[in-house]
């Protein structure tokens, strides 16, 4: 029994991660780049329910400034660090730095304006409480609903509407996606707010179920998402719901054998073994190098 | 035969010699005539250890142009390492340290090799992520194993300075850097260096003209991690307390701030961007301090509380950099005295025109 809560608990929580990864593989699907500054989107968006919940506003109203302010920032950030360098077609580690720079501005900011310390949040959601055993797993239940919910819109804007066309052309050859006269610097940024966003509703459920937020915990929790989402082959949207939640039964397994002080280094050594062994990861397509 | 420059090179190299040697006797003097005390001279300590993981990264990052991002970890590993052998040495320190710290230094080497192997098979981002991905590998395990102290680190690191002499480390951290700088300017130059660099311009060609691309960035994969370790071993004795969480994304990140101010590719430029990056909070304090009663309140506050802004203002400007002028102040050129060296030569005659591409 305590297995099977500790691995829904992991379903969860790998809901989570899987909705965060999916924000990761689209960014990357269409401008290749590693948004480091993605997990700290989530930290933005966290802030921002708290806020608006502190100020008396009902839940709906909270999750949707989170929402808009998270694609609001994530098309800042993409403005003012990466447009230039997109541009001029800097080298990738040049963007690489500065995702990392625009990453670690986020957590410093976010320490000066709120605060190191963390802060706890109210209760949001009333759900009624769904038992299995001594467990009420009713948000497991939620995440693992609005994971799905996500990754079927997700599937839907990319493979059926004429936006989703567009991504899936620049993503694949943004030269020749532009001689079709597709506008890629507006592509570009629709999906840095959709990811943004769906880093927002991630910023959710993540507050929802944890109930404690800090300037930091983007960090982390960034990069292992951003490891479910190589795990499940970066750029496509069902491998990274895939990534994501293995990732958090993976999680939930080390908590059951008792070594979760080991569960961080665990994460990495599984990115790094993928890297070397699949580095397409479980679903996506290999792609050769030309010269 | 020697090559057409060699005199003027084995000139310049001779008056870098002499240079560096008065400015170690004149660090001597003014320690011993009192000018500098022990609050200036513990941070030239660790500027030089600055400047040894800045150039150590510079080797991957500048020469070979992979982004590495776990440089923290191999300070780590050779910081503990050092740390652990000379706590339980029975030699006296000034024995036990500088093999303590070859002993790190290898260390850290050969687990960067261990690394280096399969990492080095990817390329670009996916290599900084695996590289981030081992430092914190290391982190957690530093945090968790029983001998190196769990999240509390070790602690009572001796020191080579002493209240009898007050240059201990400095003896010991100032040749060494040294030491480094001039490696990896003659490693950079060497025909290996050569190698490296075409291997950053373009692998495939690279390869193709003969160069075994897996051996060199092995080779300079390891050397890297040789002298990150070294530095770590330095700063753990220079501190005398460790604990893995000074030796996190951060402090990776600090030193990667480093190599891309100075320019990635330019061993000066990361030797110079690291002493002050070092000094400035400290310059900024005593600016403070200094215009405390001209400056308005909100400054003088700021610059007092450098500590605290000092990753926001570190990640706008490695953003600014990246975006402004992307490759470093120095870009791959090196402050060179061979020109000076010319124009005394030539008795104020026809200067020769500077070079760009940072050879002699």
């Amino acid at each position: 029994m305590y297995l099977i809560t500790q691995m829904l608990n992991g379903l969860g929580a790998g809901s989570i991660y899987a909705l965060i990864a999916l924000g990761y593989s689209m960014v990357y699907g269409v401008v290749k780049l590693i948004n480091f500054a993605h997990g700290d989107i989530i930290m933005v968006g966290s802030y921002m329910i708290f806020l608006t919940l502190g100020s008396g506003q009902p839940l709906w109203v909270a999750v949707l400034v989170s929402i808009s302010f998270s694609a609001i920032m994530g098309v800042l950030i993409e403005q003012i660090a990466y447009r230039r360098l997109l541009n001029s077609g800097a080298p990738r580690i040049a963007l690489l730095i500065t995702a990392i720079g625009a990453s670690i501005f986020l957590q410093n900011l976010a320490q000066l304006v709120f605060g190191a310390n963390q802060k706890s949040m109210p209760k949001m959601f009333q759900l009624p409480a769904i038992r299995i055993g001594d467990m009420n797993v009713s948000n497991t239940l939620l995440n693992i609903i609005v994971a799905f919910i996500m990754m079927a819109f997700l599937q839907v804007l990319i493979h059926a509407t004429k936006t989703g066309k567009a991504m899936r052309a620049t993503s694949e050859d943004s030269g020749a996606a532009q001689l079709m006269g597709i506008n890629i610097n507006r592509i570009i940024i629709f999906t840095f707010a959709v990811g943004s966003a769906l880093a927002a509703v991630g910023a959710v459920l993540y507050t929802n179920t944890y109930m404690q937020i800090k300037p930091l915990m983007g960090g982390m929790l960034g990069l292992k998402a951003f490891v479910a989402a190589v795990f499940g082959g970066i750029g496509s949207i069902p491998g990274a719901m895939l990534g994501g939640f293995l990732l958090g039964l993976a999680e939930s397994l080390s908590v059951v054998a008792g070594q979760s002080k080991w569960m961080d280094a665990a994460v990495f050594a599984l990115l790094i073994i993928i890297l070397l062994v699949r580095p397409s990861g479980l679903l996506g397509k290999h792609m050769k190098e030309k010269v | 035969m020697a090559p057409p420059n060699f005199r003027k090179r084995a000139l310049s190299s001779l008056i870098i010699l002499i240079l560096t040697a008065v400015i170690y006797l004149a660090m001597h003097l003014l320690i011993a005539a009192g000018i500098i005390g022990p609050f200036i001279r513990g941070i030239i300590n660790i500027a030089c250890i600055n400047i040894i993981a800045a150039v150590s990264l510079n080797l991957v990052t500048g020469l070979l142009g992979q982004l590495v991002l776990g440089h923290a970890g191999f300070m780590l590993i050779g910081a503990y390492t050092a740390a652990l052998i000379t706590k339980n040495s029975a030699m006296p320190l000034s024995v036990s340290l500088p093999l303590s710290l070859l002993a790190g230094g290898v260390l850290s080497a050969v687990i960067g090799l261990v690394i280096a192997l399969p990492a080095l098979r990817l390329r670009g981002d996916y290599l900084a992520i695996v590289t981030l991905g081992f430092g914190e590998i290391i982190r957690v395990v530093a945090n968790n194993l029983e001998f190196t102290g769990g999240p509390a680190g070790l602690s009572g690191i001796k020191s080579l300075t002493t209240r009898q002499n007050a240059t201990g480390m400095f003896d010991l951290i100032f040749p060494i850097t040294a030491f480094v700088i001039f490696f990896s300017f003659t490693f950079g130059t060497s025909r290996h260096g050569r190698a490296v660099r075409s291997i950053r311009e373009n692998e495939i060609a690279a390869e193709s003209s003969g160069i075994n691309t897996t051996y060199y960035k092995l080779l300079t994969f390891t050397l890297a991690a040789l002298f990150a370790g070294i530095a770590g071993g330095l700063y753990a004795h220079q501190i005398g307390v460790i604990a893995p969480s000074r030796f996190d994304f951060n402090k990776s990140v600090e030193i990667l701030m480093m190599v891309v101010l100075g320019g990635m590719g330019s061993i000066t430029g990361a030797a110079i961007s690291a002493t002050f990056l070092t000094a400035l909070p400290e310059l900024l304090r005593s600016i403070g301090k200094l215009l405390a009663n001209v400056l308005p309140d909100v400054m003088t506050g700021f610059f007092n509380n450098f500590d605290q802004y000092r990753m926001l203002i570190y990640s706008v400007l490695l953003i600014c950099v990246m975006l402004f002028r992307p490759k470093g102040l120095f870009g791959r050129s090196e402050i060179s005295i061979t020109p000076l060296v010319d124009v005394f030569r030539h008795q104020g005659g026809r200067a020769p025109k500077k070079r760009k591409d940072g050879t002699k």
